[in-house]
């Protein structure tokens, strides 16, 4: 039997049933909950914050990232200047400086990206597209390394981990701008 | 039809507007059908047996229940989600066909069936078994918990009527030239539903969360591990746990086993196979709010977080799928939405939007829920212009497309709710417009 069946019936029995339904009410917001481990939490939570909070271990550059990309990410997405058709359809990762896109997805990490945290936390997450997290964190580094440096944001030797890369500042960090709770003045439709 | 012709307990000299508008009780008070003439079938009086010239199907037994049942096999090759064509190129990398759109010149009411509901993904669905799932709140709270389906089946549970769009739904009307693709195409990514699940609140209240807390990080489980941050003010007020549609366990499509769902808010926010919430004093900038889901303007700077939605209509029929055969009396209607709260009026044009009349509103009017409106119109053949035009309960009021784009340029790309225009040409044919 549920709880909330047990707790139903307990209170047709007793008498003052005013009183018990309040007291059901709060009872029925307690506690089916049940304590999560440290490793829940690992399993579930792959989050990380521009500031560099929960970035890994590891290390990566550059070289290791060109290797890396030709290898994983090169069936999907150009390399700088090639320019197949149906990879620039998927997504155009360098060469774009215009940031207005068009459509959107033609806005790169270099022209639009305001978070260089970001670029590790998405592709860490989702690719290579078939198979992501299958490469280890240095390898993630290195990848972003080299998608970083191929679009103009950071030097050939430079080296990738939790406290290089929220160091590195994006061309459009100050690119954007808060909408939440309310949309800019000169951003509101007039009617 | 002319305007001479009596149509039995019918004003049809009632205009609210020009073009041919008429006062929207009078579909209130009759019925269209009765103009319709009825056949009168002569009844034979002879020795034939009486079920000569029935139907097969009143004269045969039909078939079995079945344990989930199917629709009209007449429905299933008109009535069905649009999903674009992949180049096998795409195919043969594997890109999963990520979204399905919602045919809603083909839906009356307010309620989306759930095998009709539009999706989006992002790297495909995933095939979660619900025994192995539990959703994770932890970050800046006193105790860490977790929740498995069961779990939140335990709680007293919410049930409520909203809407879900995608925030790129109707973009292609920011483009230059307007489209010939079909409604459901253009504005198909919309859809009404009735949400069960356990309000975050109450979750969260369990789990205590310290006063300090801002945003929380929501995180699914897909392939791809999609992740919106979303305002403490927002988790805290009507954000749920949905665990089910229309009363069943929500769709693999929908996030089963569990999504967060953020009524009015843009579509991507309501995290689906929903499994981390971190909560959190800033957001996360994630790729799916930075890179994209972010609005440009015309000065080239982006809004970033415009979550919750604006007030909006699309007029569903007559639309651009169907033309008008003949001359007569035809019922406009559509749907009407607001992000904010409730849909508190609507008005339709047949000019253009030189004038107005009000449209009937069909109660009950949830919040936050598409809200069907209603309005006569005798058409007497000539060119028209059809529009709806939605108000909210907070007096938002829906722009024009041109006062959307001298405000937020074309490059914005998610967003749209401008009033759409269906041009209808004297022959009939009625086609999307700019006007």
């Amino acid at each position: 039997m549920s709880m909330r069946k047990t707790l139903i019936i307990a209170s047709l029995l007793l008498p003052t049933q005013h009183l018990l339904f309040s007291q059901l009410a709060n009872a029925q917001q307690s506690r089916f909950g049940e304590p999560a481990t440290q490793k829940d939490i690992d399993k579930s939570f792959w989050s990380v914050f521009p500031d560099g909070e929960f970035l890994p271990e590891g290390e990566g550059n550059v070289a290791t990232g060109r290797v890396l990309f030709k290898e994983q990410c090169n069936i999907c997405h150009n390399m700088p200047g090639e320019s197949d058709p149906v990879k620039d359809d998927i997504g155009k990762l360098f060469g774009v400086t215009d940031k207005k896109g068009k459509p959107n997805v033609e806005q790169t990490i270099g022209s639009y990206w305001p978070y260089s945290s970001t670029v590790f936390n998405y592709i860490r997450r989702a690719m290579p597209l078939l198979a992501p997290m299958s490469l280890t964190n240095s390898d993630y580094y290195s990848l972003t390394a080299y998608l970083l440096h191929e679009n103009g944001v950071i030097p050939e030797d430079a080296v990738m981990n939790k406290d290089t890369l929220p160091k590195v500042e994006m061309p459009n960090k100050d690119g954007f701008i808060m909408a939440y709770p309310k949309v800019p003045e000169q951003y509101e439709v007039k009617r | 039809m002319s305007k001479d012709k009596k149509l039995p307990g019918i004003d049809t000299t009632d205009h609210v507007a020009k073009g041919g508008l008429l006062n929207r009780r009078l579909f209130l008070t009759s019925s269209i059908a009765s103009t319709a003439a009825l056949a009168t079938a002569s009844a034979a009086y002879g020795e034939d047996i009486i079920g000569e010239g029935q139907d097969d199907w009143t004269i045969y037994p039909g078939t079995d229940a079945l344990e989930y049942s199917d629709r009209s096999r007449f429905e299933v090759e008109n009535v069905k989600r649009f999903i674009p064509n992949f180049p096998q190129k795409f195919l043969d990398l594997r890109l999963t066909k990520y979204v399905a759109r919602t045919p809603l010149d083909h839906l009356l009411g307010t309620i989306t069936p759930n095998g009709l509901h539009f999706e989006r993904s992002h790297q495909g669905i995933p095939d979660i078994d619900p025994d192995k799932h539990f959703l994770v709140i932890h970050g800046m709270v006193k105790n860490p918990l977790k929740y498995d389906i069961d779990a939140l089946e335990n709680y007293t549970t919410v049930s409520r009527h909203h809407y879900l769009e995608c925030s790129g739904n109707s973009q292609v009307l920011f483009q230059e030239t307007p489209t010939d693709q079909p409604i459901q195409q253009i504005h198909g990514l919309v859809s009404g539903t009735e949400w069960t699940g356990v309000l975050l609140s109450t979750l969260l209240d369990e789990c205590g969360i310290s006063p300090d807390a801002k945003w929380i990080i929501a995180e699914g489980a897909d392939n791809g591990m999609m992740t919106r941050s979303i305002p403490i003010d927002k988790a805290l007020d009507d954000t749920m746990i949905a665990i089910r549609q229309n009363g069943e366990r929500i769709r693999p499509s929908q996030g089963y086993p569990m999504r967060l769902y953020t009524p009015g808010y843009e579509g991507n926010t309501s995290v689906k196979w929903l499994r981390s919430l971190y909560v959190s004093d800033r957001p996360v900038m994630s790729a799916q709010e930075t890179a994209k889901y972010t609005d440009m303007m015309p000065d080239n700077k982006a809004l970033q977080f415009s979550l919750e939605q604006d007030v909006k209509s699309i007029i569903t029929r007559p639309s651009n799928t169907m033309s008008l055969k003949k001359k007569g009396l035809y019922e406009i209607t559509g749907l009407a939405w607001s992000g904010k709260g409730k849909i508190s009026r609507v008005e339709v044009s047949v000019d253009g939007g030189q004038t107005w009349g009000d449209a009937a509103l069909e109660g009950p009017i949830h919040t936050k829920m598409l809200t069907r409106f209603r309005i006569p119109w005798m058409w007497e053949g000539g060119s028209a212009i059809l529009q709806s035009r939605a108000y909210d309960e907070f007096g938002r009021i829906q722009p024009t497309r041109k006062e959307l784009i001298d405000a937020r340029g074309r490059n914005a790309f998610y967003h749209f709710h401008a009033v759409q225009s269906w041009g209808v040409s004297p022959n009939g044919e009625i086609k999307n417009v700019y006007a």
